[in-house]
């Protein structure tokens, strides 16, 4: 098991040494991302392990991709997608174009889903779906858009809570155990690292994602990046957390409204 | 009584449970007096992520406020916190929660282990972890963190369990402090 000064000393090497700044991750989830790994890749001791990361750039990538945590699922909760499609889509029809972005959207498969979304209410057209993660491996298989055929009953099955009424295997082809979703929705993707912690606002969107990132990060900075996507959304925008996640500890909340009992809130001030 | 001093050591009180626990619970809930001196903090397996309904269930049971966790809430004494489906429940240095939706543990999310560890961690011997009924190993790894940061471990006596394996694993492996029935821990918690 870490000690918690070694928590710090490991996570400083990743500032100095390579730039990435993990410092204001909730330090009890970090901790156990890293004993995980200590235990996985069966180093003897903590020297050997901060020796590797040190000095080994492709252990680095390793350990990065490691410590973050990736799991994801197509209409995740499905009554939050219920809410998009009832409260968030009519609210933006009248608008020209539409810019959605998918802060930490990992390997994707949240971002298929609001494309399905859109598709449904006829404004994939106009829109586009912007989506990052710190993470350049889980971009890339968002990019293909390629995934299991296995979990596809069950986001079927979400799909149909979510409120969605077509045949959800006509968006995709399945071919042995993969599926591959329709160029029709990929064309209206944008793939891009950006890292929450350090980089700017890059756009102003109509509705952003940020669901279950938050949660790895400290309240210091959840409210810097809650204020990131505070300047990047317009008056009447929306902003979309995840189903713990909330607005209630940040300098931000006055200028919102929640919609509904769900996890998002309009922008109205 | 001895045991009463030791949990009225403790800044927190966890109880981990899987199936046939919530029958426990329900017994549990109603005994405690308020004010309690600790925060209580439940950590059960459950079937569904949408069952919202527990939260609701409990709540019938007790005077004392009950909520399931968000992300940072504050853990505040003579509260009593759930933790939610399908996140692991883990303890903050700075007296918050937080949540992690990581790899299920002992097929597990919210894992008891996890939350065990974590809660031993940030309160040390100012902890007391209650094992209840299940089915799953989960626990005893928790329990065993408890034990060796100089906290309190109390399990369910596994011929008052509906499921005996967790309890029985748990005493196997952690030679607890006490082993009781409910009204043992009602008296342990009072
Ligand atoms: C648990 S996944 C959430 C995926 C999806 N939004 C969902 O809710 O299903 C968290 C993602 O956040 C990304 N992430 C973590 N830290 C980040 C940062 N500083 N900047 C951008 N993305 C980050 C991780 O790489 C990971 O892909």
């Amino acid at each position: 098991m870490i000690e918690e000064e070694e928590v710090t000393l490991l996570l400083n090497d990743l500032l100095e040494v390579y730039g990435y700044d993990f410092t204001q991750y909730a330090r009890a989830s970090i901790k156990r991302r890293i004993n995980r790994l200590w235990t996985l890749d069966k180093f003897p001791s903590f020297a050997e392990l901060r020796y590797r990361v040190r000095t080994d750039a492709d252990y680095l990538k390793r350990f990065v991709e490691e410590l973050t945590v990736n799991v994801t699922e197509m209409f995740r909760d499905p009554s939050f997608y219920r809410a998009l499609r009832k409260e968030v889509l009519p609210a933006l029809t009248a608008k020209p174009f539409i810019r959605v972005w998918h802060a930490g959207c990992s390997t994707g498969e949240e971002v298929f889903s609001m494309a399905i979304l859109l598709k449904e209410a006829n404004l994939l057209h106009k829109s586009l779906l912007y989506a990052t993660d710190l993470n350049p491996e889980v971009l890339e298989v968002a990019r293909k858009g390629i995934y299991a055929l296995a979990p596809m009953r069950q986001y079927s099955e979400n799909y149909v809570l979510s409120g969605g009424t077509a045949d959800f295997s006509g968006y995709y082809t399945a071919q042995y155990d993969y599926v591959k979703f329709n160029e029709e929705l990929t064309r209206k993707m944008v793939f891009s690292t950006h890292n929450l912690v350090s980089d700017r606002s890059f756009n102003e969107f109509d509705l952003i994602l940020c669901r279950n990132v938050l949660i790895y990060f400290d309240k210091t900075l959840q409210d810097r990046v809650l204020t990131l996507f505070d300047e990047s959304l317009g008056l009447l925008s929306f902003l979309g957390l995840g189903s713990k996640e909330t607005l209630r500890f940040s300098g931000i909340r006055q200028k919102y409204k929640q919609v509904g009992s769900e996890k998002i809130w309009r922008k109205i001030d | 009584m001895a045991e009463n001093r030791l949990v009225s050591n403790s800044a927190m009180v966890l109880i981990g449970g899987s199936t046939g626990s919530i029958d426990v619970l329900l017994n549990l809930l109603p005994a405690l007096r308020p004010p309690l001196t600790f925060a209580l903090v439940i950590v059960l397996h459950r079937k569904s992520a949408t069952d919202t309904s527990l939260a609701d269930l409990f709540a019938l049971k007790t005077s004392l406020p009950l909520q399931e966790v968000e992300d940072k809430d504050a853990i505040l004494p003579g509260h009593i916190y759930l933790a939610p489906a399908d996140y692991h429940l883990l303890i903050e240095h700075d007296g918050t929660f937080s949540l992690d939706d990581s790899e299920k543990v002992n097929y597990s999310r919210p894992s008891i282990d996890v939350t065990f560890e974590s809660a031993a961690d940030v309160y040390g011997s100012a902890l007391t972890g209650i094992l209840l009924s299940g089915a799953n190993a989960d626990g005893s790894a928790g329990l065993q963190a408890i034990k060796r940061a100089g906290g309190l471990t109390i399990v369910q006596h596994p011929d008052t369990a509906q499921v005996a394996y967790m309890p029985q694993q748990a005493i196997l492996n952690t030679k607890p402090d006490y082993v009781l029935d409910v009204e043992g821990m009602v008296s342990v918690l009072r």
